[in-house]
């Protein structure tokens, strides 16, 4: 009963706040003086202003300083008179908080701020907003309280704790206590011992921060239980940093296989070196990009599952592209590695400039669904859900080509054509249409890489190039014709550049890695699932 | 039968080819000045570089307009180094020797520019390069509108420590000559002002860069040391945008760790969703939101000349708008375009920038301009949070690094680019 009594008083008091009665007279003179300091567009008059205004206690402050932070505060450069625009349009006086009536007054300016005063606002709103009825917006004023360890927003707090029932929102409220009173130089030192003990059990980035700039004139016994703090907090960083260099192996080597793995049908499988395999990924990352911009303009509402769409179109688009190349060039220099290599070179520099001169030279946006942005903490692990998602698709994208491969007469007719052209012709299989719909799978494959791709990277006409020789790599590496060489390849190459550049930096992590595998492929040069059979052979 | 016809046909259009050729050649090179211009508009640096290409024509288009240049009209010539830093020298000489050109304006990366450098000194001709670059260097027949080091890297530096009290500094750059040069001078200067070796992170990475989680992992580990902490970017073209990406997935914020750019303009910005990136810093001499009625008139003719209204402006831009009308200046005061005069003529020139100010060309051949340091801002556009009180002229050599401290460019008294003042004598 207790919880629901302390809801509906946070409740109550919030929206008497939203109704803006005025003040004592005295109360509603220093904030409206206050207010003014907004009107003067120079940062330190808004910084003061954001701190009076905060102060004042006035039941404005918080909706004040909450559109401060949206740039919905809005000033009149004639009459110095201040504004909020409300999201949905409407426009209230910042003094009374009453609708401005009639049309809102020309030349309204929003008042600009800069990173100091960015934080100011956080710290303000955090004081400000200890008491929101939402769980999350009073987790979210905990955390600014943390940071900014403002010391005035300790009264606030121990009013806030005393009726706080959400427990992770009272972790949060505990820990930004901890902060102010570890700060504080009049806090005793039995208590600032014990805010040590509450940061060091959050041992993350944030709590090794703070106890890293804590000032050096603290009482011996806090100095001592902070440094044992951060031994602590560091030790356990580090396990932590093993776990999240694999990760960003995995998510590298995800990114590595989407993009090898139709290489991993042309090249591996029908063996035409085809360096135009980037430009089928350049393709899918456009194809992405238009698709966008039609349901950008058809339907806006149904964005967040343009991918869904993107994904066939891509496939569809790159495989018709990879088929034409295959009937209109590839075909006829089947057996000379020299000249489909040339030619396959000039193919990709002419998509490559017809992308240019379509679509201009210019980087295009393509957005991210909702689903797909963010990140979500996992221990001392963040996993970027971007990221997470497009491991997902790999593997969706692995297995189902395997199955393809495995289980369809499509599949079955192209094993049996690379395996042995003539004995499968002989069966009345028609060689050169396998041929071509093998590299449109290859290519349209590539094309779902795109897709991935448009979410991580640029969508620029050169996208393609970057990955080109990294897929080549992987291809080798793993072992030409076999996908579970791909697989491994993908994922190794991966896990060991993401645990090299910590070390070796980017540069030398990449050379480090290709010297690596040079002298690989010379112990074993098929690579590491090598082929075995009469096939080969051949 | 088909023969015939093919033959006749060949004939036909050899005919056609040949009777063009007079009219189109000498006849209309007698009145006309040509301006060359060098830009690359296919392969990785065309993203920067078409719209210096476009700029420069709208400029040419426009002086004409106003009735040309002597009495003669101003005619472009385009030529595309297609981002190949050899074939720019070739092209490079291609302008002066085949097209006869009066002036070239161009290159963007310094590599190009250094690979064009023997070419104008043996042609003599003139070179308007109009990108902030690493300085440590002055050529007689290059003028530099771009922002030298002292114009840009080192105005930001003081402002972050000056306004957001920043005392550990992580360098991340591309691995090339301008990142490695500039980070060698901000290292010098910031060790000047007492930065200790351990709060100075210096991290490279390839061009075209696209995996940023380890490093941006790294800078976060680096700003947890209980110190303000601030990255100053020098990575260049593409990989920005993956940069931007992962700084916004993993909630690296600028309230946290601001990152000031000094290759990120609005051009830049118009592939990326800026929202996260709100707070951000840039350093240049000229932003789009700048707010003074010539700025104005700029950005409404540009976006009617390309015929786009989402199209952006950016500091390399304002660069070949002043080069283009101190060159014009330096032309009507020697007289001709020959290219001696007009190097005598261009040093002390004065035209006014975009920014409200009036920039002019020194005797080092870089000019005087203003520095402002912007926040991004949710639209892509930046908000100017300081700028200096007045302009900075250019310094060609660095103050801050030992070697290049006594050395100083000066083509009207010394008539020399690399003058030491310690052995006094010309040559380094």
């Amino acid at each position: 009963m207790r919880t629901s009594y302390a809801h509906v008083m946070a409740v109550l008091l919030w929206s008497l706040g939203g109704l803006a009665l005025a003040g004592p007279p005295a109360m509603a003179q220093s904030y409206e003086q206050a207010l003014a300091g907004f009107a003067a567009d120079a940062f330190s008059d808004t910084d003061a202003a954001i701190t009076a205004v905060a102060g004042s206690g006035h039941p404005l402050a918080a909706k004040v300083i909450g559109a401060l932070q949206d740039g919905r505060l809005l000033f009149n450069a004639d009459d110095r008179k201040i504004y909020v625009r409300e999201p949905s349009g409407t426009v209230l006086d910042a003094a009374t908080g009453r609708p401005v009536a009639g049309e809102a007054p020309p030349g309204l300016k929003s008042v600009r701020l800069n990173n100091r005063l960015r934080r100011s606002v956080e710290a303000a709103l955090g004081s400000l907003t200890l008491l929101a009825p939402e769980p999350s917006r009073r987790l979210a004023a905990a955390q600014a309280v943390f940071k900014s360890r403002d010391a005035n927003a300790l009264a606030a707090l121990e009013g806030a704790l005393a009726r706080e029932t959400d427990v992770r929102v009272r972790k949060a409220m505990l820990e930004a206590r901890a902060a102010i009173i570890l700060t504080q130089p009049s806090a005793r030192e039995a208590d600032r011992v014990q805010a040590v003990g509450v940061i060091r059990d959050r041992s993350d980035r944030d709590a090794r921060a703070l106890l890293g700039g804590l000032p050096a004139d603290l009482p011996p016994t806090v100095q001592r239980t902070a440094a044992e703090a951060i031994t602590a907090i560091d030790r356990h960083l580090a396990r932590w940093e093993m776990v999240q260099h694999l990760w960003y192996g995995l998510s590298l080597g995800s990114v590595l296989l989407l993009a090898a793995i139709g290489l991993a049908i042309t090249f591996g499988v029908m063996g035409v070196i085809n360096m135009a395999h980037g430009e089928m990924v350049m393709l899918g990352a456009y194809t992405t990009f238009v698709v966008q911009e039609i349901m950008r303009t058809t339907a806006p509402g149904l964005l967040d599952y343009s991918l869904a769409i993107a994904i066939p179109a891509a496939f569809l688009s790159a495989g018709l592209v990879g088929i034409a190349i295959e009937r209109g060039v590839i075909q006829f220099l089947y057996g000379r590695p020299l000249e489909t290599l040339l030619a396959t070179w000039g193919i990709s520099l002419i998509l490559q400039q017809a992308v240019r001169t379509l679509f201009g030279a210019n980087n295009r946006e393509v957005s991210t669904p909702s689903f797909m942005s963010g990140v979500v903490e996992l221990g001392g692990l963040a996993v970027t859900l971007n990221r997470f998602w497009i491991i997902v698709f790999a593997g969706l994208v692995f297995a189902l080509l395997l199955g393809v491969l495995r289980y369809t007469t499509l599949g079955l007719h192209m094993r049996a054509v690379t395996q042995n052209r003539r004995m499968a012709s002989a069966m009345a299989i028609n060689t050169g249409r396998i041929d071509a719909l093998t590299f449109g799978l290859g290519s349209g494959i590539a094309g779902l890489a795109g897709v991935a791709l448009s979410q991580i990277d640029n969508v620029s006409p050169n996208l393609g190039q970057s990955y080109i020789i990294d897929s080549f790599l992987v291809v080798v590496f793993g072992g030409v014709g076999n996908l579970w060489g791909t697989l491994v390849g993908a994922l190794s190459l991966g896990v060991a550049n993401k645990f090299l550049e910590p070390y070796a930096g980017a540069v030398l992590g990449k050379i480090a890695l290709l010297v690596l595998v040079i002298l690989f492929i010379q112990k074993r040069p098929r690579g590491l699932f090598a082929l075995k059979g009469r096939a080969v052979e051949a | 039968m088909t023969h015939t016809l093919i033959r006749s046909a060949m004939a036909a259009i050899a005919l056609l080819v040949l009777a063009a050729l007079p009219l189109a050649g000498p006849a209309r090179a007698q009145d006309t000045i040509k301006v060359g211009i060098l830009h690359s508009l296919s392969g990785t640096m065309a993203i920067s570089e078409t719209t210096l290409k476009d700029v420069m024509l709208m400029l040419i288009e426009e002086q004409n307009k106003k009735g040309g240049l002597l009495g003669k009209k101003l005619e472009a010539v385009v030529v595309d180094p297609a981002s190949n830093w050899p074939l720019f020298a070739e092209k490079a000489r291609e302008l002066i020797t085949k097209h006869g050109v009066s002036a070239v304006f161009g290159c963007w990366t310094s590599v190009s520019r250094k690979s064009v450098l023997p070419v104008f000194r043996e042609l003599n001709s003139v070179l308007f390069y109009p990108v902030q670059y690493e300085g440590e260097e002055s050529e007689r027949n290059v003028f530099y509108t771009g922002a030298a080091p002292n114009q840009q890297a080192i105005p930001a530096v003081d402002y972050l420590a000056k306004e957001e009290k920043i005392v550990r500094w992580v360098l991340a750059g591309t691995d090339y000559v301008y990142p490695r040069t500039t980070n060698k001078i901000l290292e010098a200067y910031l060790k000047s002002k007492g930065v200790k070796a351990e709060d100075i992170m210096i991290n490279y990475t390839p061009f075209g860069h696209s995996d940023w989680q380890t490093i941006v992992a790294d800078i976060k580990r680096f700003g947890s040391a209980g110190k303000r902490t601030a990255v100053v970017s020098t990575i260049n073209g593409d990989a920005n945008v993956p940069f931007y990406k992962e700084l916004g997935n993993q909630g690296v914020s600028a309230k946290d760790i601001p990152v000031v750019a000094f290759s990120v303009g609005e051009e830049e910005l118009a592939g990326v969703d800026t929202r996260p990136l709100v707070g951000h810093l840039a350093a240049w001499n000229y932003f789009q939101s700048i707010d003074t009625p010539v700025n104005k008139e700029f950005i409404a003719k540009w976006k009617s000349f390309i015929r786009n209204d989402k199209r952006v402006t950016n500091d390399p831009m304002e660069a070949h708008v002043i080069g283009f009308n101190m060159w014009v200046e330096a032309v009507k005061k020697a007289g001709t375009v020959a290219p001696d005069k007009v190097i005598d003529a261009i040093v002390g020139v004065k035209v006014p920038n975009l920014t409200g100010g009036v920039s002019e060309m020194l005797p080092n051949h870089h000019i005087t301009k203003p520095v402002l340091i912007g926040e991004i801002r949710a639209d892509g556009q930046f908000d100017v949070v300081w700028k200096t009180p007045g302009l900075v002229p250019g310094d060609a050599w660095s103050k801050e690094l030992d070697g290049s401290r006594d050395l100083v460019a000066d083509w009207v008294r010394l008539k020399c680019g690399n003058y030491n003042t310690k052995t006094s004598r010309c040559g380094g």
